[in-house]
């Protein structure tokens, strides 16, 4: 007499509620006689479809397994709202990068007549264009405050320690470039205002040692503040810095992915628990 | 940091990594939350204080007080602070290149293993130091005129000259500063050291109704003052005249 074997214990844990799935999309019992699995109307290809175009794509660019390391990688234990400062940073970032764009389509980088007036009628004519320049210029001042932030909190969890220090140097970079950013971009209204802080900032880039004359001629185009000057000043605020930023962001997120974000230095793996690799015996 | 501390803190990591939550959906989530609230701060700011656009610029105009954007006031304050003859290009980038550098190279300098907040003095006198520089820097920044306001006092031959000849003297140097000279002349410890020569002792090379004459009819790129006022003029000019 032999025993029955044993049944195969129920799952523990909390059961999840269930997405409300239109009834038209619930499994139907098969007939008898149909394979498993097999899509049998056409509403079964349909459903089908996102799965087949995502299994195409990832079968010739195999994204899967990095789109799994980026997004279930495990955050340390203590992680709180204070490590939201980096990614408000690049939201940041993104804000200006698509407002930008949006100011882009009307400004124009003429400074013996144009800018300003471009700048006048962004304000006054386009639709939501005041609010649009207002955004670009506030979401300046946001990202810096951000930026310094994120930095504070960087400083005082000692979070730029082995090993995340090269991950220390790029972010200083952002913090700099982000400045440059803020003065290239102080320009472009081309009113007193900003025109005559250009020329102040440009004469203090000239008296630095050494290099501070060749910088000052090559943030001018010239010796004196000429037509190509805006242009320059344009071209460096729209194409090269937003590039650099934009890779070096990718960089600083590649570290953080790869090195994991830090825990609080307050937060201590207690000793009884089991080590990694260990829980398992 | 030794070997033996940089393993220890791997192993410490490891274990507090494997008892964390995973970053979809949670830390997505909160940070998702936060960029929405960003964007909401962003478009909250551009109502109620909008993007002002002052007059066009002109080369022409002097009487303009520069001003850059606020996360710059902390710079420009250093500047008027920091004022060594002979030294402004320490000053005006050696002090900033020197903080940049010791920025990108903190975690090469600092390389104790410790990292709670309480057991790093240094680093918190660093913090409270460079925290309350910036913040007071940028007030004054904030409030302080014109970086090209003159400051220099009479000297010892207008003082000689009576009470009338100091108030014409300081008279003078307000207009003067109106005006902007400073933007492109150092006159004392004020102004910038471009494109203009110095002024600080023109007067004892040019009488004064040159320095009028220039003022009136100058050498490009300086813009002429024959728009102003004549009182006004007068008043610039012997200032000017009395920098000896």
């Amino acid at each position: 007499m032999s025993e029955a074997p044993p049944r195969p214990r129920r799952r523990r844990g909390p059961r999840l509620p269930k997405p409300p799935v239109p009834p038209a999309f619930l499994p139907r019992p098969l007939p008898p006689g149909t394979q498993r699995g097999a899509p049998r109307t056409a509403l079964d290809h349909a459903a089908e479809s996102g799965k087949v175009v995502v299994d195409w794509i990832d079968e010739r660019t195999q994204l899967s397994g990095v789109t799994r390391w980026v997004m279930f990688r495990k955050v340390p234990r203590g992680t709180n709202w204070f490590y939201t400062l980096g990614s408000a940073t690049m939201f940041a970032f993104l804000a200006q990068a698509v407002t930008g764009v949006f100011l882009a389509m009307y400004y124009r980088p003429d400074a013996s007549g144009g800018a300003y007036e471009s700048v006048r009628y962004i304000s006054t004519s386009v639709f939501l264009g005041n609010f649009v320049r207002g955004m670009h210029k506030w979401g300046a001042t946001v990202m810096v405050v951000l930026v310094f932030l994120h930095m504070a909190r960087t400083f005082v969890w000692g979070a730029y320690k082995y090993p995340r220090e090269l991950n220390w140097v790029i972010g200083v970079t952002l913090l700099i470039l982000t400045m440059i950013m803020g003065f290239t971009g102080y320009l472009l209204p081309f009113d007193e205002r900003s025109y005559w802080a250009t020329i102040v900032g440009v004469n203090i880039n000239g008296t630095g040692p050494v290099i501070g004359p060749y910088l000052s001629d090559f943030l001018r185009g010239g010796p004196e503040f000429n037509a190509t000057t805006l242009s320059r000043f344009y071209a460096i605020h729209m194409l090269i810095l937003p590039g650099a930023i934009a890779g070096l962001i990718l960089a600083h997120l590649y570290l953080v992915t790869k090195l994991g974000t830090t825990a609080p230095p307050w937060v201590k793996a207690t000793p009884e628990e089991p080590a990694l690799g260990e829980e398992t015996a | 940091m030794n070997q033996r501390e940089k393993e220890a803190y791997l192993r410490e990591y490891s274990i507090l990594k494997a008892q964390g939550k995973p970053f979809f959906p949670y830390a997505v989530a909160k940070d998702s939350l936060m960029g929405l609230l960003v964007v909401v701060v962003i478009i909250v700011l551009s109502l109620l204080f909008g993007a002002q656009l002052g007059p066009k610029a002109s080369g022409a105009t002097t009487t303009y007080v520069p001003r850059p954007d606020w996360y710059f006031f902390f710079l420009f304050q250093l500047l008027r602070v920091i004022h060594p003859p002979g030294f402004l290009g320490v000053a005006t980038i050696g002090i900033p290149t020197l903080g940049m550098i010791l920025l990108f190279l903190l975690p090469f300098y600092d390389r104790s293993a410790e990292r709670r907040i309480e057991r790093r003095p240094i680093a918190v006198a660093t913090l409270v130091f460079v925290v309350v520089a910036m913040a007071l820097l940028t007030l004054r920044g904030a409030a302080a005129g014109s970086p090209t306001a003159l400051t220099i006092s009479a000297p010892a031959a207008v003082k000689a000259a009576g009470k009338g000849a100091v108030s014409e003297f300081y008279a003078g140097r307000a207009a003067s500063s109106d005006v902007g000279c400073g933007a492109c002349h150092t006159i004392g410890t004020a102004g910038n050291p471009g494109p203009g020569p110095a002024l600080t002792h023109v007067g004892s090379r040019i009488p004064l109704a040159g320095i009028e004459r220039t003022l009136v009819n100058p050498t490009a790129p300086m813009p002429s003052f024959k728009g102003l006022p004549p009182k006004e003029l007068t008043a610039i000019a012997t200032f000017i005249s009395d920098l000896k």
